[in-house]
């Protein structure tokens, strides 16, 4: 078996642990080691930062001419 | 009038107001579901066809869809499928050499040329463009599992019914797109290795 190394895991797990799709063995495990390795907090920190900054900065607005051509794609009354 | 008539007369007016119930909402829906369409295309003009597509779809076929269950879901898979319909352009095959960039890649390399070591001033190195253009560098396939997540905040078991794949398929590919965003993010932001 390969030497074992927590920061390698850690990074290994950094989604799912952040997705809260890891067992919780597992979520115990990464979260001892997040709490005695500054490495690897900062970039958890880092990733969480980033999923917030990229889900803001995709946001464009629909223009409100396109929302008026959707509407008129209703059935008319009869 | 008679008794057949009367009862068809209401299932008129019953159905009526049904469709237009169907409308209203999904209409309200639709800002929500232009945040998704725009980042699964390059282009605003692709994102407006396609929504409105994906409307002249929906309000045809309303009767397909069962209420109470996620509209937003329903319409995006509407999307999505005339998405790939359209004979979206040929998929670039993924920069295999490349991708073996773990989770930390994108940090590292931006804490390397910024100097600072505090993750809050790394991340405000990125720009809105650095993220709209990483997007775009994205394979589609990747792409589309990364928007309809981390941007539509779906399930990934709504993610794969909205795609037609397996739960597993979906968070293979969010995990490799997530990774393959921050090599390219890390290549706008900071420039080639």
């Amino acid at each position: 078996m390969a030497a074992y190394d927590p920061c390698v895991w850690c990074e290994e797990v950094l989604q799912p642990y952040l997705d809260r799709h890891l067992s919780e063995r597992e979520r115990v495990e990464a979260q001892a080691h997040l709490d005695s390795c500054g490495y690897c907090a900062k970039r958890y920190r880092f990733e969480a930062n980033l999923r917030q900054f990229v889900r803001q900065a995709a946001v464009e607005e629909m223009a409100p001419e396109l929302k008026q051509k959707l509407s008129a794609l209703r059935t008319p009354l009869l | 009038m008679t008794e057949s008539a009367d009862t068809q007369a209401r299932q008129i007016a019953v159905e009526a107001r049904d469709r237009i119930r169907f409308e209203e909402e999904a209409l309200e829906l639709a800002d929500q579901v232009y945040r998704v369409a725009r980042r699964l295309v390059r282009t605003k003009e692709e994102a407006e066809d396609l929504m409105q597509e994906t409307y002249a779809r929906a309000f045809r076929s309303w009767r397909s869809f069962t209420p109470g269950t996620n509209l937003r879901a329903w319409l995006l898979r509407i999307l999505t499928n005339l998405n790939i319909d359209r004979g979206r352009r040929v998929q670039r095959e993924p920069d295999v050499g490349h991708l073996e960039e773990g989770d930390y890649f994108l940090y590292n390399r931006l804490e390397e040329a910024t100097g600072a070591s505090d993750e809050e001033r790394v991340v405000e190195r990125l720009s809105q463009d650095d993220v709209v253009g990483a997007l775009s560098e994205v394979p589609h396939d990747f792409r589309d599992a990364i928007v309809l997540v981390d941007i539509g905040d779906f399930s990934y078991q709504e993610a794969a019914q909205i795609l037609g794949i397996p739960v597993g398929t979906v968070m293979s590919r969010l995990h490799r797109g997530r990774r393959i965003l921050k090599r390219e993010l890390a290549e706008t932001a900071v420039g080639g290795a």
